[in-house]
């Protein structure tokens, strides 16, 4: 599958397990539930690890944890649901997680602008094929006046 | 008042462009009604009865000359040439095609307007005081503040998708005139105990279905923590207002579900992560309040005679002036009401020849500036005493001087069934035959203070739960039925109206109204105002009094 990552169209090297689903080698994202219950055997797992969360699920509970991801991926059920873009900054601002957010669901062009400042920094289109038009998204401002992910600083302090 | 910069001109471009583009792929089909519906309320655009409705921004209801000229122009352009000012100070178009949005989006930037979330479940267009920066009583300008609060709410990336809409209004005197305890955040300007002005915060006040009224979340927040305080309180309400019925995702039921002290826990965490952070620089505050220093008032202007002689000798214009006119801070000036509610026309409209005509009177006598008002009028806030005659001569001619404001014809009233595809009733019609039926403007004086609130059915965009006296429209069984409330208010002593009792039918509100009107004459002590007599009496002897023959 195709997705955006860091402004690029790239193949994607991760496979997303369902709690069913058996272990598999390779890059691979799991449940908060599925980490909470096989946390040993997972955090021995030899190639990447993610974890899927949704905005129902309590992000401050996966903090302590946080270390032993390489990919969080965010859940936009419906692309209103804008939880999500709250825990994108906690993750980056608060919880200093250097590794890859991802937005995956309804995820849209008209959406791209925002979630990127809020630190998501790649994503799962709901429809693929509209890859290459979405990447115009990400200029669609070129500034913004709050502090954000991308510009710490708020423009009051650079103007 | 605030003038843009390259930043600010540049972000509201890149909205034109961002949104027309948004339009192009919506006619082409490329986005589906659901993924652009969002997208368009962001941009003030509803879809109604005859049109989309466009709903412009005028941050806290300020207004150049040069703004109400282009208003009119894209009135005249693009719409009937007229227009329709809101509860919350902006404006509305009922018939502007939707393939014109774009260009009456970019016609508006080129006077630094916009329509950016005047709609939508984000953070709305911020409101105000109309009379902040003149009346003698404030603590504090609130526009500079609210400035400060537009550009933080404008595009935040992290809130362009609440639960539900989301409010703030802010003021700087202690009298309430922005309705600010139904606002899902008010600011007030206080003073504490060491004479250090900062803010009272209120929370989770609302209308629509389930209407409350604000209440305390923090009594002082030093200023220059207003941004990381806001921004606390959003993050909560984001990842905590619910999302699974629209009816109970607003902040107020927030509130309510988790109570106020587990709510101000949560802020009050969130707010120390962030305080440091985002703390508004002196900078900062001193670059905005530039743009709000005092114009260049005449020092003599309270020499004048004239003025004490026209209203010995014109006892329209005295009516007109004692009616309409509020008190300046510098002598010798007043506050004049433009009152939009000449009975006969629908409450808040006014044409695109009255607006040009307005224009011109604010370049002549007040600044070049006009504001709008919560109570869907407009204002001249800075006119010398010596130039009302003339000024009131010429808004007499465009029908822009009915001496009513803050009378019962002075009545808040929202579209209703005429252009509202939500109305379960007709109000603005209902309310013409009010104000036509109490033309008597002696009996409007004595009568005194009386706010009507109008609504056509229980979204209540016309606030009229907390009205004096509250009409709304309800439907039952396909015909249109009123149900009145009295005793509500919207200002420092905010509360909710009380039930009248059983709805009327549509032919008995005039007489209802009148009903109402003679009770309270009759149980009024002296000159005691209609909501101090409703208060003191209860409303067992309205009911008595509308129930009576049947
Ligand atoms: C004709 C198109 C309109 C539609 C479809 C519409 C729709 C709505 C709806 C659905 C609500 C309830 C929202 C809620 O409870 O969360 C609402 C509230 C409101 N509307 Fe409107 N409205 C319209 C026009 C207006 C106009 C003309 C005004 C001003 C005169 C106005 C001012 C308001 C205000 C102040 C509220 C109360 C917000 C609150 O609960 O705090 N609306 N509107
Ligand atoms: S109160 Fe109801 S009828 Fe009136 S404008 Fe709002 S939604 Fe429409």
């Amino acid at each position: 599958m195709l997705i955006i990552k860091d402004r690029e169209i790239v193949e994607d090297n991760w496979v997303h397990l369902s709690d069913e689903d058996s272990l598999i080698d390779g890059n691979i994202t799991v449940t908060l539930t599925r980490w909470q219950e096989q946390h040993d055997l997972l955090s021995k797992h030899g190639s990447g690890l993610g974890i899927r969360l949704s905005g129902d699920e309590p992000l401050e509970e996966l903090v302590p944890d946080l270390h032993h991801f390489q990919l969080v991926v965010l859940l936009f059920p419906v692309f209103t649901d804008g939880r999500c873009y709250s825990y994108a900054r906690l993750l980056r601002d608060r919880y200093h997680f250097k590794g890859e957010v991802r937005a995956q669901g309804d995820v849209l062009r008209d959406q791209l602008f925002n979630m990127s400042q809020c630190g998501i920094n790649s994503f799962e289109l709901a429809k693929a094929e509209s890859a290459e038009q979405a990447l115009s998204a990400f200029d669609d401002f070129t500034e913004s006046y709050q502090a954000t992910v991308l510009r710490p600083e708020p423009l009051y302090r650079r103007r | 008042m605030y003038q843009y910069d390259e930043y600010d001109q540049t972000m509201i471009d890149q909205r034109v462009k961002q949104f027309r583009d948004q339009t192009r792929r919506f006619l082409a089909g490329e986005l589906t009604e659901d993924q652009f519906r969002p997208l368009r309320l962001m941009n003030g655009l509803y879809i109604q009865i005859h049109a989309p409705m466009l709903r412009v921004a005028i941050p806290y209801g300020m207004m150049s000359a040069t703004q109400v000229r282009m208003i009119a122009h894209v009135a005249r352009k693009y719409d009937k040439s007229f227009v329709h000012f809101t509860t919350r100070q902006n404006f509305q178009m009922n018939w502007p095609k939707l393939e014109d949005v774009p260009d009456i989006l970019e016609a508006l930037a080129s006077v630094q307007m916009h329509a950016i979330q005047s709609s939508g479940n984000c953070i709305r267009n911020v409101t105000s005081d109309q009379l902040a920066g003149v009346n003698a009583n404030e603590i504090e300008d609130p526009r500079p503040w609210a400035e400060i609060v537009r550009q933080w709410s404008t595009f935040h990336p992290e809130f362009a998708y609440l639960p539900r809409k989301f409010k703030i209004a802010v003021i700087g005197s202690p009298e309430d005139r922005a309705a600010t305890k139904l606002h899902d955040i008010g600011l007030h300007l206080v003073k504490n105990h060491d004479g250090q002005v900062g803010f009272e915060v209120f929370v989770g006040g609302g209308l629509g279905r389930t209407p409350v009224i604000g209440v305390q979340i923090r009594p002082f927040l030093e200023k220059q923590d207003l941004l990381s305080y806001l921004e606390a309180i959003l993050r909560v309400y984001n990842r905590l207002g619910r999302r699974d019925n629209k009816y109970k995702a607003r902040i107020k039921i927030t509130v309510r579900e988790h109570g106020i002290n587990h709510i101000r826990e949560l802020v009050e965490a969130e707010w120390v992560q962030i305080r440091e952070q985002l703390k508004l620089d002196q900078k900062e505050i001193d670059r905005v309040k530039q743009y709000f220093t005092e114009p260049d008032y005449d020092q003599d202007a309270q020499q004048d005679t004239s003025y004490s002689e026209m209203l010995g000798q014109d006892a329209a214009f005295a009516r007109w002036a004692k009616q309409n006119t509020a008190d300046h801070k510098v002598p010798g000036y007043r506050a004049v009401y433009v009152s939009l509610k000449k009975p006969g026309v629908p409450p808040g409209d006014i044409t695109s020849e009255q607006l040009e005509v307005l224009a011109d009177l604010a370049e002549e006598f007040s600044f070049a500036e006009i504001r709008s008002t919560h109570t869907q009028n407009l204002i001249f806030t800075d006119v010398k005493q010596a130039d009302l005659y003339a000024l009131w001569l010429r808004l007499e001619t465009e029908g822009l001087a009915t001496p009513n404001i803050n009378t019962l014809t002075d009545i808040i009233c929202c579209p209703g069934l005429d252009y509202c595809s939500l109305a379960n009733a007709s109000s603005i019609p209902v309310s013409l035959e009010i104000s036509e039926k109490f033309d008597d403007l002696d009996y409007l004086y004595d009568l005194g203070d009386i706010k009507i609130k109008f609504s056509g059915c229980m979204n209540g965009c016309a606030h009229q739960s907390v009205g004096h006296i509250g009409i709304l429209g309800v439907d039952k069984k396909g015909e249109e039925w009123y149900q009145f409330t009295l005793g509500g208010s919207s200002e420092a002593d905010a509360s909710l109206g009380e039930r009248l009792g059983r709805a009327i039918p549509k032919e008995d509100v005039v007489k209802t109204v009148t009903e109402i009107l003679e009770a309270y004459v009759d149980l009024r002590h002296q000159d005691e105002a209609f909501l101090s007599t409703v208060r003191r009496v209860g409303i067992e002897p309205f009911k008595e009094r509308v129930y009576a023959d049947n």
